[in-house]
């Protein structure tokens, strides 16, 4: 049944494949280190604390600039995801005032089914607040990133099902920031040295290193509770960085653990359908010369 | 084909039924009784697989119609409310996305499967061209389909591959602003689209009835590629291939189902989650991994030939590629059909398989350095094959003798 032709012939299915990742191969920057996420693999699964925390850091700090324009209140509260209580969702909600025209004087407080609001009126207001740059919306941010493999390595990938590019450049990219531009910075294509626009930072991660948002994060900057249990959490950027990340995933992609779930099921049926199949084609085509 | 009816009316119904409309009897003649040969051996369960695939778009496809907005200010969000708010939202989509791929997995499994065991040689013309053309209308729907979640790679392959049609000389300025229902991307595009991606696949569906029509009256070609001698050498398609068939699509839900539940995005472009900006540029504009070989030979031609321009001959030799296929049945002289008798052939066959995977992976390479260099070769020896190859190999290859029945060549490997 699998002869060489066969096996020459997956391999060949699996380089067409897998070659479309050859382009993201080229695009530039240092290489990225992989991090562990609990989502990541068959049996990922979403931390719930560690999703609580990323909330925090989210709203105390990069909800000022960033939007989440696809996430509503009442996901926090929704299976696989943070797990808010329903109480503590509408508590939330109604801390923030929506804007909306049929409500007295334009404004009300939030509910559960509300969006989540957005720092900035319009565009133009985004990009004025921060020196003509637009900070990206979270919403599906994690997903439209990537990470660049070395070499071959990403047909590697379809095997093992890897989608954390997204959280592992994003987890990078937080940690990639230099005070000064540093020595490994790249040198422009006439040979003078990198030089940093006014009002721009220097990042290893960033295409082009040339970054418009500023360290967002710094030891201690975020208070998070201590666990039940009274462990600490480090209050490191190393932590902030990760569980943001997280968060994000949970953002771009909330109903990742009911999907793996039930993918495991799927998988598992078919393996075993597949095997009864097997049988009963053996035995239908037992004493047939083909 | 109706010598092979063994179909008598059971009941009164049927009979009546049988004199106004035969359907049973054409369905028992055509899906239980069609004699196939019983050498088969799996490559040749893709053309139920491809069946499935077809039924798995268009299912899920209309699902998704039902919740999707073809507008340039919501298209890409409703999407999003796809996955996160329709129930099993997240399944349909990936299925409908993942299934894109797996189609073309296949699609281009079965074609490289007919062109090692020569079926599209005569009687079978006609059912090769029919295939290629359903190939083709296979790469429009998706190209359309692409392009409705309306991100930056949607946006950006619209542009770029509308802009193709420009390269004609005289009708290409009129045809792009039709094709776009303006002068750049943008709401009619999007529209036309998706109004055409709902409607090339019930084309493509009219086509596989042809498709199927044609391959009834030849009956299906074998890896022997010996004609079909007598009942001996074949088997009732039920329950035989029947069950072949369905433990092959049982098997080729494997990998689809890893691609749907965890790695959905693998196979699209991490681009494509940014919304279509018209006014930001990626810095690699890929399509989508099946349209890379074709994509490479686009790119390759970037020199002007005598008074073409680079542009327009780029469009002539991707166009060239696909229609070069067209004309396979008769630029292959060689009368044997199995490349298994075809000591020369198998080796060229094989090259050429691998020069279409190195185009595949040249089509996602940047335009630079060596890769500009491989992807002209490649494009060369890609047409070469067509053009060079194939009708000389007619000429001065030794065939090895062939088995006088399908018969025979089961007997003699069973007692090997």
């Amino acid at each position: 049944m699998f002869n060489t032709k066969t096996i020459l012939a997956a391999i060949a299915l699996v380089a067409g494949f897998a070659s479309v990742s050859a382009a993201q191969a080229a695009e530039g920057g240092a290489p990225i280190e992989k991090q562990n996420w609990s989502f990541a693999g068959i049996f990922g699964t979403y931390d719930t604390n560690q999703l609580q925390r990323g909330f925090q850091v989210f709203r105390e700090v990069c909800s000022s600039c960033h939007g989440a324009r696809l996430i509503s209140f009442r996901n926090l509260s929704e299976k696989g995801g943070p797990n808010f209580s329903e109480a503590q969702v509408k508590a939330l909600a109604a801390e923030y005032d929506i804007a909306d025209p049929t409500a007295d004087g334009g404004t009300r407080k939030g509910v559960a089914a509300d969006r989540w609001p957005s720092p900035f009126a319009t565009e133009q207001d985004a990009r004025d607040a921060n020196g003509g740059a637009m900070p990206p919306d979270f919403s599906v941010l994690a997903k439209a990133r990537g990470v660049k493999e070395e070499g071959l390595w990403w047909i590697a990938n379809y095997f093992t099902g890897y989608s954390e590019g997204g959280p592992d450049y994003i987890h990078a990219l937080l940690n990639g920031y230099h005070d000064e531009v540093p020595e490994s910075a790249p040198h422009n294509s006439d040979g003078t040295p990198f030089e940093l626009a006014e009002g721009k930072h220097y990042n290893d991660y960033f295409p082009g290193h040339a970054i418009g948002m500023g360290p967002p994060l710094s030891d201690e900057l975020v208070a998070y509770e201590p666990g039940e249990n009274g462990e600490e959490v480090p209050l490191t950027v190393e932590q902030y960085s990760h569980d943001v990340s997280a968060f994000m995933m949970w953002m771009a992609e909330p109903g990742l653990v009911a999907r793996k779930e039930t993918g495991f099921k799927v998988l598992l049926f078919l393996f075993v359908f597949a095997g009864l199949m097997y049988a009963t084609k053996r035995k239908i085509w037992r004493g047939i010369e083909h | 084909m109706s010598e092979h009816s063994t179909y008598t009316p059971g009941t009164g119904i049927e009979k009546w039924l049988d004199e106004r409309l035969p359907i049973i009897r054409f369905s028992k003649e055509h899906l239980m009784d069609f004699p196939t040969p019983k050498n088969l051996n799996y490559w040749w369960t893709f053309g139920a697989i491809l069946v499935m695939c077809l039924v798995v778009q268009i299912v899920t496809g209309v699902i998704l119609a039902m919740h999707y907005t073809p507008n340039v200010a919501m298209a890409f969000d409703s999407v999003e409310h796809i996955r996160r708010d329709v129930n099993g939202g997240r399944i349909i989509q990936a299925t409908h996305a993942v299934g894109a791929s797996m189609f073309f997995a296949a699609v281009y499994i079965h074609i490289f499967r007919g062109m090692y065991f020569g079926s599209y040689k005569a009687p079978r013309e006609i059912l090769w061209i029919l295939g290629v053309l359903i190939f083709v209308l296979m790469m429009a729907t998706a190209f359309m389909g692409y392009v409705l979640p309306w991100g930056q790679m949607s946006g950006w392959a619209a542009t770029v591959i509308t802009n193709i049609f420009a390269a004609i000389p005289v009708i290409g300025n009129p045809l792009l602003e039709l094709l776009r229902g303006g002068f750049s991307v943008g709401n009619p595009t999007l529209n036309r689209f998706f109004s055409l991606h709902y409607l090339l696949p019930f084309v493509i569906a009219a086509v596989i009835v042809l498709h199927i029509w044609a391959l009834h009256v030849p009956g299906n070609n074998n890896p022997t590629g010996v004609d079909v001698k007598s009942s001996r050498d074949t088997l009732p398609f039920h329950p035989y291939y029947t069950m072949k068939d369905a433990f092959g699509m049982v098997l080729f839900m494997i990998p689809f189902a890893w691609f749907i539940f965890f790695a959905p995005d693998i196979l699209g472009h991490p681009d494509n989650y940014i919304q279509f900006n018209s006014q930001v540029t990626p810095t690699h504009i890929v399509p989508e991994w099946y349209f890379l070989p074709f994509y490479a030979i686009l790119r390759a031609i970037d020199f002007n030939i005598l008074f073409i321009d680079s542009k327009l001959g780029g469009v002539i030799f991707f166009g060239g590629s696909i229609v070069i296929l067209f004309f396979l049945p008769w630029l292959d002289r060689s009368k044997v059909r199995s490349g298994n008798f075809r000591p020369m052939f198998k080796w060229f066959y094989w090259l050429f398989v691998i020069n279409f995977v190195a185009l595949t992976y040249l089509g996602a390479a940047p335009a630079e350095g060596i890769y500009v260099i491989l992807a002209k070769i490649c494009t060369a020896y890609y047409f070469i094959h067509f053009l060079v190859i194939l009708p000389v190999l007619g000429r001065i290859e030794k065939p090895r003798p062939l088995p006088t029945s399908i018969s025979e060549s089961v007997l003699g490997k069973s007692h090997a």
